[in-house]
């Protein structure tokens, strides 16, 4: 039996196109637009101004607050403008618009490709790479990784888990990363074990990617406290909590932090930059991103810079199909779909999925006919129809109690619901009007 | 120009449907038409196909018309609760009552609430307990089933007598010991194969259980409220049995006699009249198994599941607001 | 015969008295003293329990008139000065005159004048849509059109136009209870004050941006360019973020910033037609409040929930 978390979860059809596609570099644009908030928490105060020459690797811009992340440039050239830009959020927000002039990269970053495996760095050194690296997690939720390193006090953390599990349909960017890079990512992973000083770190994968499992564990044996799970094929795995329920079989209290139960969580992209921060001296500025849908001609993966264009990414991936309806920034089940072809590829974009128009309209909404399908699959423990029910009749304090915080949004509700009913749009809703009750009280 | 289209996520859905959901239970009740058209004859396709076109036109009338919610047949509720309200009928009900009681049970026990998903209890249930109650001398004049083997019965050709259940509370009334009473009455192999009166679903046990292993092997329904109304009527009967067993009938005869399979199998999982949460459809399918027994023994009528149904429809409100499911995170976090 | 007649009737009334008892004893046991000023107060206000006022209803806020020492921070918005009036009469406290309000909607987006880049779909919520992305039209600063602002309204003084897709206030029937202003989630709607003879002049825009991508996405937006604040003398007009204001106090309602206007974003509500029309004739035509038909109304908004 392959282990697998608690209660809920669905089985949507994986759709993997660009899994055996090799990582390859995207060509750098002319002109890169990299928006200042790319992560969770304060958008990175601007430090150059319009004219100013960067290098690639360069800091533009530097955290500002706690929960924030510094934001070094994708590109060398001259700074063109500090403007709006739509960007993933739908929104248009304050970015740094780079026109690209060569590619001179910084001078203190190593760029030989070897592997560079030893380290002599203590907890606080390490941390304090990745937070000058600009390092966010990287599996789209964009938390700036150093805050993770470091568990508030009282608070030990016993294991690392390196999540692997790429449960989104479509998404192969991590497979790809784990296949290819390996022994970079175990060295990462060694590294953020040194820095949190645990001695045990767990890699989940799902089982649909057994050729990234037997990669990896034949690399095994040279790093010691590292362990590969394979877990069930099942949709949200991902999850972290789903997660650290799966590989270690213990449950986060509601609205506490993994780091409860004495885990902590990174994605497999993640550790493969902590690998080239440290080792390596470079900055967060590009990532794997997956380009992929039905009717799009070449689904592939490739290495693209912050601040490049979607619309770059999808002419090299055979150019937008003419039934296109919907482009999505993420996977299906929880990325965000875009509303123009110019948004810049952040630090959050896993990849970028092309649905067809008869696949991205929503059917007709019927009445909910009590079949507690979606109580089945939550894997919350929730109960989606009585929150949605809330939510419209803005019940906000009942909606609290029944635990709407909870909802990790994995979409599972709306997906398995028979009436297509929108659950996830008014839980949503329910979240922002119990947010909005707890600040206005906690300002009281 | 290309107009994109947003939308929050998931933006994937998943196959299910409504339709699909609802003509997955009305697949399930093909074994049991066929059966009680083997033993019943021309009847069972009689009821059954008036009960279907009038709920369906009742359905289609008042969505349309009065509602002014549009054309709602095409989700299959309506046929599904015309079909259900035939197989808790006797085959040989004259077609007036018939019209009527799906009248009842589309107009008042369903469509005045709003339509699917809003009426508080099983519309085929109230159609039939209205009939029950209103027209007793028909409504429990059960033909007695007669295999196609032996003579294909016609519409009216039937002879009418006692269910199980009828000769059991008669036996009861008359004091007679339950104990006699079971030597008379056919072993549990032939009222499996369904040669016992009564209404038309309420025979052959093999094929209501067959429906039941393709519902579940199909995710209709889950298999808490069948089982645990099952059990629990198994364990009530047995507990009255061995206190005496003089008084009280073997457990067996519960189970299987009347209509507590039909009714645990399809009627008590009706979705919009069930509770919620696995935790909830188990104290809703115990309070069933209990309400029919004590029905059954101390009540007026031979047969209790229609009514235990019927209250437990009334409680969901309350299970759904007290059976919540289990929270992920919830036991560390009362520690 | 009779002894069953006569134990009935010693039975019943029994029943009856130790009933009377118990519960007379329940009233005494468990009797709140209210201030009878509450129901008087209670009375007096319009009992349309909108919440305007910031309590949960009418009852909550006639407590709070009568436990509160100065009615100066209590307003009834529904009931306005007479209600007030009212209240401070039976309370036999002082209440000063406030200016009545009303809503008013800051966006003039219509279909024509901003054309739809992206389609949404998804739940029909403004909030929902608001948190999602800026909206179907390059401005994400305006109304967004699903009418959470017409459902939020207890008194029926807002419906949907379905051409210009945006909602449209009844003045006669706002109460300026102030529900619209806090359901939108642009805050586009603000309350103000009703004026002279209901004469308004305001900016009909809410977009902070620049005015380039400004005027791209919407042909009637406000792009700050500063002409009304130059040809305004009495110090009315304010520009923040590219965004003109009006301060209702100041304005003396002389209507020269209207002409001024090169995108048509100010309004001027309720005044006698001009000679020459300087603003296109669309505008005019937005102003004037249609004859509701309701039943067409209500059929759009039902079919959008």
């Amino acid at each position: 039996m392959l282990k697998t978390f608690a209660k809920g979860g669905i089985h949507p059809p994986e759709n993997k196109f660009s899994a055996d596609k090799k990582v390859e570099r995207l060509p750098i644009p002319k002109k890169v637009s990299v928006p200042v908030s790319q992560h969770i928490g304060a958008p990175s105060k601007v430090i150059v101004k319009k004219g100013d020459i960067v290098k690639t690797g360069q800091l533009i811009a530097e955290q500002s607050g706690f929960v924030s992340a510094n934001i070094h440039s994708p590109v060398s050239g001259k700074v063109f403008k500090i403007d709006l830009v739509t960007d993933t959020s739908g929104y248009r927000h304050q970015a740094i618009i780079i026109n690209v002039e060569g590619d001179e990269w910084d001078e203190k970053i190593d760029r030989s490709e070897e592997l560079k495996k030893d380290f002599d760095l203590t907890s606080e050194e390490i941390i304090k790479k990745i937070q000058e690296a600009g390092i966010v997690g990287l599996g789209g939720a964009t938390f700036p990784s150093h805050i993770k390193l470091m568990p508030p006090k009282g608070m030990k953390s016993e294991v690392l888990i390196i999540n692997g599990v790429e449960c989104e349909p479509y998404l192969t960017s991590d497979h790809r990363l784990m296949l290819e890079k390996a022994e970079e990512m175990l060295v990462g992973i060694k590294i953020l074990m040194k820095a949190l000083n645990v001695k045990k770190a767990i890699i989940g994968i799902e089982n649909n990617k057994e050729d990234a499992i037997e990669h990896i564990n034949s690399f095994l044996k040279d790093y010691s406290g590292v362990e590969v799970v394979p877990l069930k094929v099942q949709y949200p795995q991902g999850g972290e909590k789903q997660l650290i329920k799966s590989v270690i079989n213990r449950e986060v209290p509601s609205g506490e932090l993994p780091i409860s139960v004495g885990a902590v969580v990174h994605n497999v992209g993640t550790a493969y930059a902590v690998y080239e921060a440290v080792q390596k001296n470079k900055p967060l500025f590009e990532r794997v991103v997956t380009i992929t849908g039905k009717s799009l001609k070449n689904p592939a993966n490739y290495l693209v810079r912050f601040g490049t264009p979607i619309s770059n990414l999808i002419d090299v991936a055979g150019g937008l199909p003419e039934d296109t309806g919907k482009i999505i920034g993420g996977g299906p089940m929880m990325g965000k779909a875009l509303n123009t072809t110019e948004v810049p590829v952040a630090k959050g974009t896993s990849g970028i999925l092309i649905l067809p128009k008869e696949e991205s309209k929503r059917r007709e909404v019927k009445p909910c006919i009590r079949c507690a399908k979606c109580i089945e699959v939550c894997p919350m423990g929730l109960e989606p129809y009585l929150l949605m029910t809330l939510a419209e009749k803005a019940m906000h304090e009942r909606s609290e109690k029944e635990d709407v915080m909870d909802c990790i949004e994995c979409g599972s509700c709306s997906y398995t619901c028979p009436s297509d009913r929108p659950l996830l749009d008014y839980i949503r809703l329910g979240k922002i009007q119990v947010g909005a009750m707890r600040r206005a009280k906690s300002m009281k | 120009m290309l107009k994109l289209i947003v939308s929050l996520s998931p933006h994937q859905l998943g196959k299910n449907s409504v339709e699909k959901l609802m003509y997955g239970v009305i697949i399930a009740l093909i074994p049991i038409l066929i059966a009680s058209v083997w033993f019943y004859g021309w009847g069972a396709i009689v009821v059954s196909l008036t009960a279907v076109i009038s709920a369906i036109v009742f359905e289609f009338l008042i969505s349309k018309y009065i509602l002014k919610i549009g054309n709602t047949i095409g989700d299959g509720s309506a046929a599904l609760t015309g079909l259900l309200l035939a197989f808790n009928l006797p085959s040989n009900l004259p077609i007036w009552l018939i019209i009527i009681g799906v009248f009842v049970a589309i107009v008042i026990g369903k469509m005045s609430f709003g339509g699917l998903g809003n009426n508080p209890f099983n519309p085929a249930l109230v159609g039939r307990v209205f009939l029950l109650i209103s027209w007793p001398v028909q409504m429990t004049s059960w033909p007695i089933p007669s295999p196609a083997s032996e003579k294909f019965l016609g519409y009216t050709d039937v002879v009418t007598g006692p269910t199980l259940l009828g000769q059991m509370s008669e036996a009861m009334r008359n004091g007679e010991s339950m104990k006699v009473f079971s030597d008379r009455i056919p072993n549990y192999f032939e009222i499996l194969t369904g040669s016992v009166g009564g209404s038309i679903g309420e025979i052959a046990g093999f094929a209501l259980i067959a429906g039941f292993v393709y519902m579940l092997a199909r995710k209709v329904i889950t298999w808490h409220i069948p089982i645990s109304i099952l059990s629990t009527v198994f364990i009530f009967s047995r507990i009255l049995w061995l206190v005496n067993p003089e008084k009280f009938i073997i457990p067996f005869f519960h189970l299987f006699s009347g209509g507590m399979l039909f009714s645990a199998i399809f009627m008590a999982t009706d979705y919009v009249t069930s509770p919620m949460s696995k935790k909830g459809q188990i104290v809703f399918g115990v309070g069933i198994g209990i309400l029919t027994i004590v029905i059954r023994i101390w009540g007026a009528f031979p047969e209790g599941v229609s009514f235990a149904i019927l209250l437990m429809n009334a409680t969901v409100p309350i299970i759904n607001m007290y059976m919540k499911p289990k929270r992920f995170g919830e036991t560390i976090k009362e520690k | 015969m009779n002894g069953v007649v006569i134990a009935t009737i010693i039975t019943i009334s029994s029943v009856g008295i130790i009933a009377a008892i118990i519960l007379y004893w329940a009233s005494q046991k468990f009797k709140v003293f209210e201030d009878p000023r509450i129901d008087e107060v209670e009375d007096a206000l319009p009992s349309a329990n909108c919440g305007g006022c910031g309590f949960p209803g009418c009852r909550p806020f006639a407590e709070a008139c009568v436990k509160a020492d100065d009615l100066e921070d209590l307003d009834c918005p529904v009931g306005g000065n007479e209600t007030m009036m009212a209240v401070a009469k039976v309370l036999g406290k002082k209440v000063s005159e406030k200016a009545k309000m009303v809503a008013v909607m800051k966006c003039n987006g219509a279909t024509q004048f901003r054309k739809k880049h992206t389609e949404y779909d998804g739940a029909l919520n403004c909030t929902i849509q608001h948190n999602l992305y800026g909206g179907e039209t390059a401005c994400q600063y305006g109304c967004l059109g699903l009418g959470e602002c017409v459902d939020a309204c207890g008194f029926d003084a807002m419906y949907m136009d379905p051409e210009t897709e945006l909602p449209v206030i009844i003045e006669d029937m706002c109460t300026a209870c102030g529900a619209c202003v806090e359901a939108c989630p642009k805050d586009i709607i603000e309350l103000r004050p009703v004026g002279k003879k209901s004469k308004r002049i305001f900016v009909s825009c809410v977009s902070h941006e620049k005015a380039g991508p400004s005027k791209k996405a919407c042909s009637v937006a406000c792009i700050g360019c500063g002409l009304c604040f130059k040809e305004c003398k009495y110090d009315a007009i304010k520009i923040e973020n590219v965004l003109a204001y009006i301060d209702p106090i100041k304005c003396v309602l002389c209507r020269k910033c209207v002409v001024v206007c090169p995108t048509s974003a100010i309004w001027e509500v309720n005044f006698p037609a001009r000679k020459v029309k300087p603003t296109i004739e669309e505008k005019t035509k937005l102003t004037e409040i249609k004859e509701i038909d309701l039943i067409k109304t209500a059929k759009v908004n039902s079919k959008k929930r």
